[in-house]
């Protein structure tokens, strides 16, 4: 199963509308509650980090019978180094994205907890791609 | 504790969830940041000043399913809508954090960590 959902730039009262639709499609496939929780939580990180930092973008989820396998990719300044934004406290985060409860570092190293391959591409000046892959068992 | 008796030691006021009020609540966690929010393993009930749409989100995201909103904030008509779609419960008192958490923590409901 494919779906496809786009991710507009500061449209903060939308962030989480993908991770929200994909959470009643995994309940109503019946899968596990608590890999439906690590699933969203991870997708919605994603989706908050798009908004947040970039111009917009899209996410892209794959959902086959044992797995899921989720792309979150913007159109933005890109992240210039990768590891550092994996740094748990990390943040670049603008004072908007702050007030609403997020900003505080902990985005990449949350999905990074949650899902069974985190994949991290970004080039400068072009945008970010966060793969993600959860198993159902 | 039943959410009946907190919003009574509270002083709040119910805005979604008056039929739940029976429930039993055993554990509370307090953060405005909602990143730290989606870290919880857990589901405990939820102490935040922070009330805005995400904070409903990432409570939907997170499977929490009870909020009590401190400090006079109250809870916006888009908020009751989103969280009436997840079954959730909204509670607001205008007690401070360090007050409501004081309040509940004497009153016997446990932290997390």
């Amino acid at each position: 199963m494919h779906q496809e959902y786009t991710v507009i730039e500061g449209d903060f009262t939308n962030a989480g509308t993908a991770s929200s639709s994909v959470k009643k499609t995994l309940k109503q496939l019946g899968v596990a509650p608590q890999i439906v929780k690590r699933v969203v939580v991870a997708l919605y990180e994603a989706e908050v980090n798009a908004i947040a930092h970039a111009y917009g973008g899209k996410v892209l989820v794959d959902i086959e019978a044992d797995k899921i396998h989720m792309v979150v990719a913007d159109k933005g300044p890109g992240i210039p180094d990768i590891a550092q934004a994996m740094q748990e406290g990390y943040s670049t985060a603008r004072p908007e994205v702050r007030d609403m409860g997020f900003g505080a570092g902990m985005g990449l190293p949350n999905m990074k907890k949650n899902v069974d391959m985190l994949n991290v591409t970004s080039e400068v000046g072009v945008g970010t791609t966060v793969e993600m892959m959860v198993k159902f068992v | 504790m039943t959410l009946r008796e907190i919003v009574e030691t509270l002083n709040a006021t119910v805005y979604l969830g008056e039929e739940r009020l029976n429930e039993e609540v055993t554990t509370a966690f307090a953060s405005d940041l909602m990143s730290d929010v989606l870290t919880l393993k857990d589901t405990p009930m939820l102490i935040t000043g922070l009330c805005n749409v995400q904070t409903i989100r990432t409570c939907d995201m997170a499977t929490l399913d009870i909020v009590v909103f401190v400090r006079n904030k109250k809870p916006t008509a888009d908020m009751v809508e989103l969280a009436e779609d997840n079954d959730m419960v909204l509670i607001a008192t205008s007690y401070s954090m360090f007050k409501t958490c004081g309040l509940l923590f004497d009153a016997g409901i446990q932290p997390l960590y």
